[in-house]
């Protein structure tokens, strides 16, 4: 699960370097994971709680509708029978199923993930890379009765009065805030139900594939605008990876300031006069050389991380 | 510009590489939405044929792309896209009903027998807790209020006379609201029976209170209706759901029992691995005692309220718990020879 920097060069880094992760696919190759952080955790779980009481209400208000028909001043509470009696039966099953069936319904799904998990873009997983279980996802959900609904009903209690009561009510959010904040005390974010499960939560990754970063060097040989620029050597040993894949989300961004910014820099390091006018195609130009320059050297296996670093002979 | 145009013109490499496959990833990408989606049935048989072949190509292209492009979105997409496919050709794949086929056919069977060490503790504890249960309140009666909820009460208390006592056992009540009430037992005890599993979280010594919590409760009402010489009719009221409802919750215990059991003593393995895996096992447990339960709840509903004799109460009840045991230990037995 670790590895130098160096020694991967392909390793993400997202935001937290904390949370990221490799997982090796049976196939042998090694995918970057980040685990989802706990602030993306809590806000699923208030999504999928307030979906819940939604559902709940409809099925509530579903039941009354039905039962309307049947009801009149004579109606026994205590011994409900016939149609009342089947409403009242399926309001007592689908209000079970709902608490206990909603989360492992949809993590069952190929999502793998609730209608909350999937708002905030992440999904269950299993932690050693292997097939996620209908066991786990069962087992992870149970688990969560204990964490949740068990001390909110002692906090439920409060409006009975008593100092007993009152007990009862801290006992349940002491209880409540300790498997709370049980994600934050390892480093994976695992709660209780993800330690008896074996699964883990992570980040859900939905990238679109951008265009070619530099399109002007798709034209002919020689008729490209780009191709007026030559850089020499010099020009382009002035920076390394870091800096061209900075000069690629300007490319991509598109932003009329940045481009000009850019250049300006960037011809101040090269020492050219800035022209002005056509700063997208200079970059586009420049953009190309720099890569193809170091990924000829990478097929070399010499990688230059950014412009503070000297070429890294690989395993060297 | 036509891609063959591209493809020659390209001066980078990469770039070529990139748009010599490009094709074949937005495919992937196209069949792993649908997949997403939960429209996989709309997808053709070529498409799923082609999905594993397609994630392996993509896997060789993101190592291949990792050792030779600088075009670090091209990058971030095929990771992403990997992860993606990887959780379509390795995500559960078992459907519902083929999950409860090999559930009923053997899984869940066996996995009682794996976890019968936990069983057999859950066994004791729960013995111990009726015997506390009986002991008490013979000792002092008022220990009886202290055990039992105020709604189970009603006329069952010490003290309380014969005919009281036989009108709840024998006097079948009209026939109104059975239903309901078998709904409401069902989602009753099965929220009990979630709760001793999930407690096991915490070393399974809360398992084990409520496990004794619970049978105590039942010692103590078998102690009222002993005082008035109704043990075997009370015994036979409680036998015709209770060796399918108990059964339940002793396996909902073990199965709590058994992940604390591991956590706190994981032998070999690390205690993440061990817990992940008893929880596993106890939770293919714990979608049978679900099963299970709602059993019993019908049972106690419909079957307890209409058989109205002893005899035939013990009957259903032992019928049953004789088809709990036959399940459990000769089902889904594995390589076991004939003549062994």
């Amino acid at each position: 699960m670790s590895g130098s920097q160096a020694a991967t060069p392909w390793m993400k880094r997202s935001a937290n370097p904390k949370l990221d992760r490799v997982m090796v696919t049976p196939e042998g190759v090694p995918l970057n994971v980040t685990i989802a952080p706990a602030g993306a955790r809590v806000g699923a779980l208030l999504l999928d709680l307030v979906m819940i009481q939604l559902i709940s209400m409809f099925i509530a208000l579903l039941c009354i509708v039905l039962a309307i028909p049947f009801l009149d001043g004579e109606t026994d509470f205590q011994n409900l029978d016939g149609p009342l009696g089947l409403i009242a039966v399926f309001y007592l099953i689908a209000s079970f199923l709902l608490l206990n069936g909603y989360f492992i319904f949809f993590e069952l799904g190929y999502k793998s993930a609730t209608w909350g998990k999937r708002a905030v873009g992440i999904r269950v997983a299993s932690r050693d890379g292997s097939r996620l279980t209908a066991e786990a996802v069962i087992a992870r959900n149970i688990v969560r009765s204990v964490e949740l609904f068990l001390p909110l009903t002692f906090l439920d209690s409060v409006e009975a009065g008593g100092s007993l009561v009152d007990l009862t009510a801290w006992a349940g959010l002491l209880w409540l805030l300790m498997f709370m904040l049980f994600p934050l005390f390892n480093k994976d974010r695992l709660r209780g139900g993800d330690v008896i499960a074996g699964t883990w939560v992570i980040q859900d990754v939905k990238k679109n594939l951008g265009d070619i970063v530099a399109p002007s060097a798709l034209a002919p040989e020689g008729a490209a605008p780009a191709a007026s620029y030559q850089f020499s050597d010099e020009d382009l040993s002035v920076y390394g990876e870091y800096e061209l894949q900075t000069l690629e989300n300007v490319l991509r961004g598109d932003q009329e300031e940045a481009l000009e910014k850019v250049a300006a820099a960037i011809c101040q390091k090269i020492g050219w006069e800035p022209g002005s006018g056509d700063e997208r195609i200079f970059l586009e130009a420049y953009y190309t050389a720099l890569r193809a320059r170091l990924e000829r050297s990478m097929r070399f296996g010499r990688r230059r991380k950014d412009k503070f670093s000297a070429e890294e002979q690989a395993g060297g | 510009m036509s891609n063959e145009q591209a493809l020659n013109a390209a001066v980078l490499r990469s770039d070529r590489f990139r748009l010599e496959r490009e094709a074949d990833w937005i495919r992937l990408e196209a069949i792993v939405t649908r997949m997403e989606k939960g429209q996989a049935r709309l997808l053709s048989d070529e498409d799923v044929l082609a999905l594993p072949t397609l994630y392996r190509t993509l896997l060789s292209s993101l190592s291949i792309a990792r050792e030779n492009s600088l075009d670090a979105g091209l990058i971030d997409y095929l990771e992403g896209l990997a992860l993606r496919s990887y959780f379509m050709v390795y995500g559960t794949q078992s459907s519902f009903r083929r999950w409860l086929g090999s559930f009923f056919g053997g899984g869940w069977s066996r996995a009682v027998r794996a976890i019968q060490f936990d069983i057999w503790v859950a066994l004791l504890v729960m013995i111990a807790g009726a015997v506390i249960g009986y002991i008490l309140v013979a000792g002092d009666s008022d220990w009886f209020y202290a055990l039992v909820p105020a709604d189970f009460m009603d006329v069952r208390v010490p003290g309380a006379s014969e005919e009281a006592l036989r009108g709840t056992l024998f006097g079948a009540q009209e026939e109104g609201g059975l239903a309901v009430f078998a709904a409401f037992l069902f989602s009753n005890n099965a929220q009990v029976a979630l709760l001793a599993f999930a407690l096991g979280f915490a070393f399974a010594i809360p398992s084990i209170l409520l496990l004794i919590h619970n049978m105590a409760l039942l010692g103590a009402m078998l102690w009222v209706f002993a005082q008035r010489g109704l043990t075997v009719d009370f015994v036979g009221w409680l036998s015709i759901h209770g060796t399918t409802e108990l059964f339940a919750i002793l396996l909902a215990g073990a199965a709590g029992i058994h992940v604390g059991r591991s956590i706190a003593f994981p032998g070999a393995q690390s205690h993440l691995k061990a817990a992940s895996d008893a929880g596993k096992r106890a939770a293919l447990v714990m979608a049978g005692v679900i099963f299970m339960l709602i059993c019993a709840g019908l049972l106690e509903g419909f079957a307890r309220q209409m058989i109205d004799n002893t005899i035939a109460r013990f009957g259903v009840g032992g019928g049953m718990l004789l088809l709990w045991l036959i399940y459990f230990f000769g089902f889904g037995r594995e390589g076991r020879r004939p003549d062994a």
